[in-house]
């Protein structure tokens, strides 16, 4: 449940603060979300990544089909020399997964880093 | 341990979003930052436009005095409609930056010298932009937007359609850059009027930047005044010039005089020690023009016709329009980066250019004191320079500061530190016809409103530079063609050559008057046509000093000549002619002079292909690359010998230099290998340059290139040479000596033809699409009908009829904030 709230908030959250501000705030989102709702670090990579390569996935999906993949392909053959339109897609969504899979780890191991010296000091 | 992977795995975030928003270099070039450039809320992605795009929209300004109402076809040409006629020109620099912004911007970087501000300084970006500061662009274009302010006309013209390119440019969040700058990461600057001018200068470099001044003082120190003569004649025999033969030229009210000393000094003079690349435009840049009288066509109506040749490049250079408020209706092809309608017609007439194709720049050698280039003499007296400092920025690095000088005779072109292609360490000062103030922007302006003849040459006689033929025709019937221009008067070859500067004797003594310039007006043969070609034979008294493209002229007036009743779909099917004259000319000559005994099977079935060939050069045929590999063979052949006497750079003589030195004389001078005892005969080096040739084409074979249209490789290319952006291997025919004039990357850039009959019917074409978005459908979407040689029907309608018209698919209205 915690890995679905997590995985929708990280993309939401995402989505809206993209339109204002510049593409590397899915790492802030991922790492906030991730601090705030507790998970297992690996977890927390997962749904963060999951996230953000379903959210640029899906956007660059709907984009090259409205746009019949004529500038996909372009840049991937730009970019790969290959005209695949489906491998610049791919290549997006990873791309952002592993950002936004890293700064959800990191957030996580701040968050038990910060509950596990919580617990030290209390006990 | 979870501090430590805490610790690992902030870094690895902080390292990967820091890399993916740096610029990288892989292998010479840099690569977008690609956080953002892939991000789809960001990135190229934005520029992906969709397919069923609406592009209607309205827009307010407090800049506009009226509304303006703009209609766009379905191949998203805009028709504008203003009630004030300067807001039609607001309306034009929002949709020019609309759909052209990088492209517009882009060429001013590079005529202003400021390429490696955004390329860096890989692949002689600096080099380049050391280039274009020395020609003098900016200092000539801050000059020349002077004239155009002075006048109220320009002026408000201008500042409208800079205000326009703002207001669009404004509006602008970095998400909807256009995909360029977000490849090469940077923003658009605000538009101004000076960016406007330089774009008018980097046309003048196009069409009047070439010289071969540096080749041919080479060539003159190896060969003699008369072999200079027979190699670089001065008109070719078959010229079939743009003002006929016979017409009578009043005296020249000018006759500028050859200095005392030339004979012995420049004509002869040597002295040449070592090449560097300097930049040239390319010396195809071409363009066909004519208009048939009334007599001559089915409907009575002049038809005026027009295919500039020009550097094919995506985004196009040219975006159709139709301007109109009530004091304007005009139609046809206008400049991203400058208001009018540069060719086109409006209610009453039509016109369009041609190169000229006159030297109009020259160089003259200076005598520094010393090296610090602080004095200079000129006419027996030490004169101090003036220094003029650029500041070159470079992307990442520090700046350079190109440090000019600058004579009496022009600013320093070559120096120590920036040598020309001959190294021979000396100092050239350059005079050149663009670094003269001048207002085109006027010209275009008084043509778009012009209603007859009068008109039409009192709108030209504003023009300065780059020369050109304008071809003109009127629905009252007349038809007319003027080279049109500043022209130097110069004594003959004057120029040709470096000239000394150590005095005035050698600088150009004035200018030929604009009204003796060469013109022609409803001649009784019913046509006029011009093709790059010399503009008169040798009765005009001035010295022309131009370069001579003779085969074009020679088939379109052989066509006009014939044609009657003359109809639109005749011209179009001119237009796109593959018949080359040139082929005619040179194919018999070289199998009359062929041995044909010696050569193998495969060697005759080459001759029997070239002999079987209807010298059209279509793109199947193989005629065409068998005649050019053996024409380049034979001129190999033939001057190769001669030129061997010097590394460095030669003029090579013109394809019809050679051809007529054969035509007129087999035992032509050239044609003897100098490097052996005995005296070869033109049938030796003929039938010798023919096996080499099948040779190449053996090789062309292989790789299957020996079908023509393989062969010539004509295509589109994207500004910044990127492969997917562009359109290479078009499948159509044409050659560089045939009315459809196409070779590599140059060739027909708009096609227009406009039969003017009471409701004017015109059509016309260009390789290219409205959009310069590598993203959207309608940036190539002309190509294909293009190559076909189709054209499209123009729409020249009045509001009401745009109103009503199934043709109009979206509507922008622009009104007054």
């Amino acid at each position: 449940m915690k890995f679905l709230i997590a995985t929708i908030l990280t993309a939401l959250l995402s989505f809206a603060t993209a339109l204002f501000l510049p593409w590397w705030i899915i790492a802030l989102v991922a790492f906030i979300v991730a601090a705030v709702i507790p998970q297992k670090p690996l977890l927390a990579f997962l749904s963060a990544s999951i996230a953000i390569f379903l959210l640029w996935g899906f956007q660059s999906y709907l984009i090259d089909q409205q746009n019949n993949h004529l500038l996909a392909a372009k840049v991937a053959d730009l970019l790969f020399h290959k005209k695949s339109y489906l491998l610049i897609i791919i290549v997006t969504a990873i791309v952002g997964a592993i950002v936004s899979g890293f700064a959800g780890l990191t957030g996580s191991l701040l968050r038990a880093v910060i509950v596990h010296n919580g617990r030290n000091k209390k006990s | 341990m979870r501090i430590f992977l805490l610790i690992v795995s902030a870094i690895i975030t902080i390292v990967l979003i820091f890399l993916l928003s740096t610029s990288l270099s892989i292998s010479g070039s840099k690569t977008p930052r690609f956080g953002a450039f892939l991000s789809p809320q960001n990135g190229f992605w934005q520029n992906a436009e969709a397919s069923n795009i609406d592009f209607n929209e309205k827009f307010t300004s407090a800049r506009l005095d009226g509304k303006v109402d703009v209609f766009f076809d379905e191949r998203l040409v805009p028709h504008v409609y203003a009630e004030k006629e300067n807001d039609a020109y607001f309306v034009q620099g929002y949709l020019h930056a609309k759909f052209r912004l990088w492209q517009m911007e882009f060429q001013t970087y590079a005529a202003a010298g400021r390429l490696s501000e955004i390329m860096g300084k890989g692949k002689a970006f600096l080099e380049k932009d050391r280039f274009f500061r020395r020609l003098g662009m900016v200092s000539s274009a801050e000059q020349s937007l002077k004239t155009l302010e002075a006048n109220s006309v320009t002026k408000s013209e201008l500042d409208a359609y800079t205000n326009g390119v703002n207001a669009y440019v404004e509006t602008l969040d970095p998400a909807k850059y256009p995909l360029e700058y977000k490849l090469l990461d940077y923003k658009p600057e605000k538009w101004t009027n000076l960016k406007t001018q330089l774009f008018f200068k980097y046309m003048s470099y196009e069409l009047a930047g070439f010289d071969s001044d540096f080749e041919m003082t080479n060539a003159r120190s190896i060969f003699s005044p008369a072999d200079i003569e027979q190699l670089y004649p001065i008109a070719p025999d078959s010229l079939d010039p743009v003002v006929a033969r016979g017409t009578t030229f009043q005296n020249a009210s000018h006759i500028p005089k050859k200095p005392g000393n030339a004979d012995s000094i420049y004509f002869h003079s040597s002295g040449i020690s070592n090449s560097t690349l300097i930049p040239q435009p390319d010396k195809n840049n071409g363009s066909n023009n004519w208009a048939v009288a009334g007599s001559k066509t089915k409907s009575g109506a002049p038809i005026l016709c027009n295919d500039p040749h020009l550097g094919l490049n995506l985004p196009s250079l040219w975006y159709e329009m139709q301007l109109s408020s009530p004091t304007l209706n005009t139609y046809g092809a206008t400049f991203p980066g400058s208001p009018s309608v540069i060719i086109g017609f409006n209610d009453s007439c039509a016109w369009g250019v041609t190169n000229a194709s006159r030297d109009v720049k020259d160089y003259y050698e200076i005598e520094f004191r010393d090296s610090t280039m602080q004095e200079y003499m000129f006419n027996g007296k030490w004169l101090k320079s003036t220094f003029r400092n650029e500041i070159i920025k470079i992307k990442g690095e520090p700046d350079v500061t190109e440090r000019i000088a600058v004579t009496v005779l022009g600013p320093v072109m070559y120096d120590k530190t920036f040598p020309n292609v001959l190294k021979d360490g000396k100092y050239y000062a350059l005079r050149w016809l663009a670094q003269d103030t001048s207002n085109e922007l006027l010209a275009f302006n008084k043509l778009n409103h012009a209603n007859n003849y009068a008109d039409y040459l009192n709108a030209i006689s504003n023009y300065q530079c780059p020369g050109q033929n304008f071809a003109f025709a009127s629905k009252s019937g007349d038809i007319a063609i003027r080279q049109e221009g500043k022209f130097p008067a110069k004594w003959q070859r004057q120029g040709d050559y470096l000239m000394p500067g150590v005095d005035s004797s050698y600088a150009w003594q004035g200018f030929i008057p604009n009204s003796e310039n060469p013109a022609m007006t409803n001649p009784a043969r019913g046509f006029v046509s011009s093709a790059n070609q010399l503009a008169t034979d040798k009765d005009y008294p001035y010295y022309l000093a131009g370069r001579p493209f003779i085969y074009r002229g020679i088939i379109i007036n052989r066509w006009l000549n014939r044609l009657s009743n003359i109809t639109v779909e005749d011209m179009q099917q001119m237009q796109t002619d593959t018949y080359d004259v040139f082929a005619e000319m040179a194919r018999p000559l070289l199998l009359r002079y062929l041995n044909q005994q010696d050569l193998s099977n495969d060697e005759l079935s080459y001759i029997n292909k070239l002999k079987e060939w209807n010298l059209r050069t279509d793109y199947n045929e193989e005629g065409p690359t068998i005649l050019d590999k053996w024409w380049r063979r034979l001129q190999k052949e033939v001057f190769s010998d001669e030129f061997a006497k010097t590394a460095l750079p030669m003029r090579t003589p013109d394809n019809s230099t050679l051809l007529e030195g054969l035509l007129r004389d087999s035992t032509f001078k050239f044609v003897d290998n100098i490097s052996t005892p005995r005296v070869e005969s033109l049938r030796q080096i003929v039938s010798a340059s023919f096996k080499k040739a099948a040779k190449d084409l053996d090789t062309a074979k292989q790789s299957d290139y020996l079908i023509w249209g393989k062969y010539k490789n004509t295509g589109l290319k994207h500004l910044l040479n990127i492969p997917s952006f562009s359109r290479q291997q078009l499948e159509m025919g044409g050659s560089l000596n045939s009315i459809n004039a196409n070779f590599r990357n140059n060739g027909p850039s708009w096609r227009m033809i406009v039969q003017l009959s009471k409701d004017t019917e015109a059509y016309g074409v260009y390789p290219g699409g409205q959009s310069g978005n590598p993203g959207s459908k309608y940036y190539d979407d002309f190509v294909d009908d293009w190559v076909k040689g189709k054209y499209f029907k123009l729409l020249f309608l009045n509001k009401q009829e745009g109103q009503n018209s199934d043709k109009i698919k979206w509507k922008m209205t622009f009104s007054k904030a």
